[in-house]
C-alpha cells in the first residue's frame, strides 16, 4: 500500500491504460481483467474516441463496468468477426494480448510449450498473434511475471518481436510496432538501440533487482528507471467505484 | 425448388474416412454438434478437421477419429483450453497445420473463390512459417515502374500466399432453415460459415428448425439475418438441440455445467469411458432425452 492505498492492481490498470493514450479513433482489444479496466478507464478519461467490443459481434457505447450482463450493453455498431479482420488489417486497432511466454526482442507464446510437434504442454493456439503484430500496435499484460514467462527465446514465435519482424523484411516491419509489456512487476518497452526489452517503470515497492531476478533474460535497466505513476484521485474513484466496485482486479493481481 | 431435406446420419453417411471436413461456428459456439456426434459413432476413421476450434474437435479427438486437425486455436471459451485435444496433442495423436485465426480465413476465402491463394501480412516472421514448411511466401509483382504501386514500401513486398483451404465437406448449424437450404442466424455473428460452405463439395446445414420456404424473415427479423442462401447447400437436417452444449442463442445458451462435465472427463480413462457411453455412443434422440433429464434435476 501507498499513497491513498493504491494497490498493485490499481497501478497495473493505469499502467494498461497509458497503453492507449494518445491512440485516437482504434479499436481497443484488451485481454484480461486488468488489460479490460485499463482500456475502459482510458475512454472515460484521457482517450475518449477509443472504440470497445461487446466482446461478442458489435460495438459497445461507452466503457460501463466489468461483468456488466449483456442486456444492459448499449451497442454502437456491428462488428462480427470477419469484419475485425477488416479493422486488424486496416490498423485500427491497438490490441493488449497476455502471454504465456514473452522474450527479450518482444516475440509472445501462446501456442505451445516445448516443441511444437508434440508439445510438452499444448497452449490455446496462435489465434490471431502473428497477424496483430504485424499490422497494428501490439501490447502485451502478463499478470505473473517470473523466468518462466520473461524468457530468453519463446517456444513457439505467436506474437513477432522486433528481431523476427527485421529479419523476415519490409512485409513484416512495414507496420510492426510493440509498445509496451505490463506486468504485476514493472511497465517495459523496447525503446532501445537494438530493440530489445528495456524496463520502462517498476511498480512502487518492487525493486530493480526483483525485476531482475523474475526475468530469465537480462533487460536494459537505465539508470533512472522511474516508479510507475500513480493513478490520479479522479482515475481511483473510476477504477474503484464505476468500473470494477467488486474488486475482480485483485483476483488478476495481489497486492 | 428442390427439397434438401435430410438426416443428420444421412448426412454422417456421405462422408467417408480420410475426408477433410469444415466445421462451422466458433470456439465453444455454434457448433454442428449433432454431426459431430454421429461422426464419433461412426467407423470413420482418418480425419482431417478444418475448424476455428472448440468441442467438435476435443471430442472427435477423443473418440479416435482425427489424424489432422487445421486450426488458428482450440477453446472452449468458459474453460480456456480442451483438455481432450490438448491430450490428443501432448501424446502425439494427432498432426496440426495451425495458422494465425486470419491466415485460416483467406484459406477458406481463397478456397471459397478458387483461386489457389491469398497474399496477407499475417504470418511473416513467426514460426507459423517454419511448423508448416510447406507454406510459401509470394512476392508483389507489382515493382517499380509500375503503375499500381500505391506506396513505395509495397514496392516487391514478400508476403504469405496462405493456400485455399479446400474441403472435402463442411456442416455449419443455424438457427433455422428451409428445405430448400436457406439459412438463417438469429444470434449476431454469422462467424464464417458462409465460407466453409463456399469452400467445399459436399454443404450441409443443421439447424433447429426448418420453415416453409421463403418465410425466414416472416418473423419480424430483417433478411440480414439469412447469410446462407440455397446456392451454398446440398442438404438440410433439421435436429432440435443439435448445437447442445455449445453455444446457440437466442435458442439456447451453452450448458456450461455439461461443458464442465465434458472437460473434467478427460481427466482419467475411466471417467471418459463413463461420459462417452452416457453421452457421446448413443443415438441422438437418446443424447437429447439424457440431456433433458440432467436440466430438469
Amino acid at each position: 500500500m501507498t499513497e491513498y492505498g493504491v494497490t498493485r492492481a490499481e497501478f497495473c490498470v493505469v499502467a494498461c491504460a497509458d497503453v492507449w493514450r494518445d491512440a485516437g479513433e482504434v479499436m481497443a482489444s484488451p485481454f484480461g481483467t486488468i488489460p479490460a479496466l485499463g482500456a475502459r478507464l482510458a475512454k472515460l478519461t484521457f482517450a475518449p474516441d477509443l472504440v470497445l467490443t461487446d466482446g461478442e459481434a458489435a460495438l459497445m457505447v461507452g466503457a460501463p463496468p466489468i461483468g456488466t450482463p449483456p442486456a444492459e450493453l448499449v451497442r454502437e455498431a456491428a462488428m462480427t468477426y470477419r469484419s475485425v479482420f477488416d479493422v486488424v488489417w486496416s490498423g485500427r486497432r491497438h490490441i493488449m494480448m497476455m502471454a504465456s511466454q514473452i522474450d527479450r526482442t518482444g516475440n509472445q507464446n501462446i501456442s505451445a510449450i516445448g516443441p511444437h510437434d508434440r508439445p510438452k504442454v499444448q497452449l490455446v493456439g496462435v489465434r490471431g498473434a502473428p497477424g496483430n503484430s504485424v499490422n497494428h500496435p501490439t501490447s502485451y499484460w502478463v499478470p505473473d511475471h517470473n523466468a518462466r514467462s520473461f524468457v530468453e527465446q519463446v517456444d513457439v514465435v505467436s506474437g513477432v518481436g522486433y528481431a523476427r519482424a527485421a529479419a523476415a523484411g519490409a512485409g513484416a516491419t512495414r507496420f510492426h510496432d510493440i509498445r509496451r509489456v505490463v506486468s504485476n512487476l514493472g511497465v517495459f518497452d523496447f525503446e532501445t538501440p537494438d530493440r530489445t526489452m528495456r524496463l520502462r517503470s517498476r511498480h512502487p515497492g518492487v525493486s530493480v533487482d526483483d525485476v531482475a531476478a523474475a526475468t530469465g533474460f537480462t533487460l536494459t535497466v537505465p539508470a533512472d528507471a522511474a516508479e510507475t505513476r500513480l493513478p490520479t484521485p479522479v482515475e481511483l474513484d473510476i477504477i474503484r467505484v464505476v468500473l470494477d466496485p467488486g474488486s475482480l482486479r485483485d483476483r488478476e493481481v495481489r497486492n | 425448388m428442390a427439397d434438401k431435406r435430410t438426416t443428420v446420419d444421412d448426412i454422417v453417411g456421405e462422408l467417408r474416412s480420410g475426408m477433410t471436413i469444415g466445421i462451422g461456428g466458433w470456439g465453444s459456439r455454434r457448433k454442428p454438434m449433432a454431426v459431430v456426434r454421429s461422426i464419433c459413432r461412426s467407423d470413420l476413421t482418418d480425419l482431417t478437421i478444418v475448424a476455428y476450434g472448440g468441442p467438435d474437435i476435443g471430442l472427435l479427438c477423443a473418440t479416435g477419429k482425427v489424424r489432422k486437425v487445421v486450426c488458428g486455436f482450440v477453446t472452449l471459451d468458459s474453460i480456456a483450453l480442451d483438455p481432450h485435444w490438448r491430450a490428443a496433442r501432448q501424446h502425439g495423436r494427432v498432426e496440426v497445420m495451425e495458422v494465425d485465426e486470419g491466415m485460416f480465413f483467406l484459406g477458406l476465402q481463397a478456397a471459397s473463390w478458387r483461386v489457389p491463394f491469398l497474399p496477407t501480412r499475417a504470418g511473416l516472421g513467426s514460426d507459423v512459417l517454419s511448423i508448416n514448411p510447406d507454406l510459401r511466401l509470394v512476392r508483389s509483382p507489382y515493382g517499380a515502374g509500375s503503375p499500381y504501386v500505391g506506396d513505395p514500401a509495397d514496392t516487391d513486398v514478400e508476403l504469405v500466399a496462405m493456400p485455399a483451404l479446400r474441403l472435402d465437406a463442411a456442416i455449419v448449424h443455424t438457427n433455422r432453415a428451409d428445405a430448400a437450404g436457406n439459412g438463417q442466424v438469429l444470434s449476431p455473428d454469422p462467424f464464417f460459415d458462409t465460407l466453409f460452405l463456399g469452400a467445399a463439395e459436399h454443404r450441409f446445414i443443421t439447424t433447429e428448425r426448418i420453415v416453409a420456404d421463403g418465410t425466414l424473415a416472416d418473423e419480424g427479423h430483417p433478411l440480414s439475418t439469412v447469410p446462407i442462401h440455397r446456392m451454398l447447400t446440398d442438404g438440410v437436417a433439421e435436429t432440435p438441440g443439435g448445437a447442445h452444449f455449445t453455444a446457440n442463442p437466442p435458442d439456447y445458451g451453452r450448458d456450461e455445467a455439461f461443458q464442465k462435465e465434458y472437460a473434467a472427463a478427460a481427466a482419467d480413462p475411466a471417467e471418459w469411458e463413463a461420459f462417452a457411453g452416457r453421452y457421446v455412443l448413443v443415438g441422438e434422440d437418446e443424447y437429447q432425452a439424457r440431456v433433458k433429464e440432467r436440466q430438469a434435476l
